[in-house]
């Protein structure tokens, strides 16, 4: 294994990072803040208590999912795709480095980046609504999978984009829809029957609705299901992983 | 000398049925300098690649210092330098960050002394805080040799080192390349330009249409290019060489309206007064009078030609 290029990836990826600050950080801050602002208070205010959650606080799972699930899946994808774009990949491929230690350098590098997002959303939640989250080791781990898995998404799709547009267009066309239609913001119980059926097949729900269990101890699934639904993404993300490892597909001529 | 990079029947094909490689031999000696000749589109970047790593051969074998490029790849890899044709640098990254970068990724481990020796070296120090996108072109590419020099390689390859770089950079590019093969660094370039290659190459190789077509001690070639003919146009057409001349190697040209002197630059005398003394007195009237030297470029040609 060789560690020091890994640390090279994740040291230069989060350089990478930093040096886009303002970017990185600050956005995922403002933007959870409106939303505070226009779901929690606005509408929020009219709305009743979810499951005995307030509305406020019953949000903020899917908050924290929503933009740790599109910054992982962006960070990992351009973290990959711009070295292939601008020509320096040449380095990567001409370097004592298995695809193995690249996927980790890369992966692990947007994973710590999201996983920092995810926390400082959390940080910020606790300022505009009263949190008790219920099991604390169970949030860690479906926020650290969350980011691992969606990060390895991100840098097959980064791998397979031969342009800027195909590089933005799986976290528009669907990331986006299936987070929006997967419970961020309401509870699936409050859909009219068929809907809710059809919810069932939107991935993302089981994701939310463990993470939620992890805050509130009520989940709109059972929550077996959810680790079972965020192991098969990953277990399918790492096989695709392995695929491209062993035929070299669009990396290696 | 042992070969440190053995390439073998290397046969390089893309999806597209277009073949790169069509069968490369070639044996590269410790500590020398190669110069790659060809022109574009003949396969030396495909070849540096496919030594390099950065494409597999699609069949033939490579070995660097004995490991197998593609299965030992670790051990293969960590031996080379590799400084592409095109600049390919991250544009916001600093040049310390980005130096540092290779070396993290060869398997060394930080060391800022040596890094900064490289970087003074290439007149680059002062710049090592700067962004890349704020680097002259000529700048840019001392980058890249910076980084590839950046794990201590024992093999460099430059691709077309000098293509579109001042005066006074490739003059600086050859002092950096003669100290490297004084440490015993093998080097392999590629270029166009063919003085370049007389100038500081140990071997010369050319390639063309994915085939190399000669390997050559500089100095064989040398004494290739040594001879020179005069050619002298003569006022009346000749058919055969008067006989007091004789003594004189001279050839009539296919046209017989002249006559070609060979003679040898490196030897003592070139006979030349004397035969024109003698050509003047077997009553023949020169109208001009024009010498050739067969350079590099006109073997390099030749050998390009024949083969298209």
């Amino acid at each position: 294994m060789n560690l020091q290029a890994i640390k090279a990836i994740y040291v230069h990826e989060m350089v990478r990072f930093f040096r886009t600050l303002m970017q990185s950080f600050l956005s995922p801050v403002l933007s959870t803040s409106l939303y505070f602002v226009v779901f929690g208070a606005a509408i929020g205010s009219r709305i009743d208590q979810i499951e005995g959650v307030s509305y406020g606080a019953f949000i903020v799972p899917g908050l924290i999912m929503l933009s740790v699930m599109t910054q992982s899946v962006s960070n990992a994808s351009f973290g990959i795709y711009f070295p292939k774009f601008i020509g320096t990949v040449y380095e990567l491929l001409s370097a004592p480095v298995s695809f193995l230690e690249i996927v980790i350098g890369y992966v692990g590098a947007a994973a710590t980046k999201s996983f920092f997002i995810g926390v400082i959303i959390l940080v910020t939640a606790h300022f505009f609504v009263d949190l008790d989250i219920q099991h604390p080791g169970a949030m860690l781990a479906f926020l650290v999978l969350t980011c691992l898995s969606f990060s390895l998404f991100g840098f097959i799709i980064g791998i397979w984009a031969g342009n800027f547009e195909q590089l933005q267009i799986i976290p528009l066309l669907i990331i986006t829809p299936l987070v929006f239609l997967g419970g961020s913001f309401y509870s699936i119980t409050m859909l009219p029957g068929i809907w809710q059926t059809i919810t069932l097949f939107n991935p993302v729900v089981y994701l939310i609705s463990g993470f939620r269990w992890s805050f509130f101890g009520t989940a709109d699934v059972p929550i077996f299901a959810s680790l079972l639904a965020i192991s098969a993404f990953t277990a399918i993300c790492l096989a695709i992983i392995w695929w491209i490892f062993r035929t070299g597909y669009k990396i290696r001529s | 000398m042992p070969a440190i990079v053995q390439v073998s029947d290397v046969v390089k094909r893309y999806e597209s049925g277009f073949e790169a490689l069509k069968g490369v031999d070639l044996e590269i000696e410790e500590g020398e300098i190669l110069a790659l000749l060809g022109p574009n589109g003949a396969g030396k970047t495909t070849l540096i690649s496919t030594i390099c790593g950065i494409s597999h051969p699609t069949s033939g074998t490579i070995t660097v210092s004995g490991h197998d490029v593609v299965k030992n790849y670790r051990k293969a890899r960590a031996l080379i330098g590799l400084v592409p044709q095109e600049i390919a640098l991250e544009p916001f990254e600093t040049v310390w960050n980005s130096v540092s970068f290779t070396r993290g990724l060869f398997g060394k481990a930080k060391d800022d002394a040596y890094l900064e020796s490289i970087l003074r070296q290439l007149s680059l120090w002062d710049k090592k805080d700067a962004q890349t996108k704020e680097l002259s072109g000529g700048m840019k590419r001392r980058v890249l040799i910076a980084k590839a020099l950046s794990h201590g390689p024992r093999i460099l390859f430059l691709d077309e080192p000098t293509a579109g770089v001042d005066v006074e950079l490739r003059k600086d590019m050859w002092e950096i390349v003669g100290k490297l093969k004084q440490d015993g660094v093998t080097i392999i370039l590629t270029t166009h330009y063919i003085e370049e290659a007389e100038a500081i190459a140990d071997r010369v190789g050319v390639i063309n249409q994915g085939q190399i077509l000669l390997v050559e001690d500089k100095a064989t070639l040398m004494a290739q290019m040594g001879r020179k003919q005069l050619r002298i146009a003569l006022q009346e057409p000749i058919s055969a060489v008067p006989e007091c001349l004789g003594s004189y190697t001279l050839e009539i040209a296919p046209e017989g309206d002249a006559l070609v002197y060979h003679y040898d630059t490196t030897n003592d005398r070139t006979g030349i007064t004397t035969m024109l003394n003698d050509l003047q007195s077997a009553g023949l009237t020169m109208t001009d009078l024009k010498t050739q030297e067969s350079s590099l470029e006109d073997i390099f040609v030749d050998l390009v030609k024949e083969q298209s």
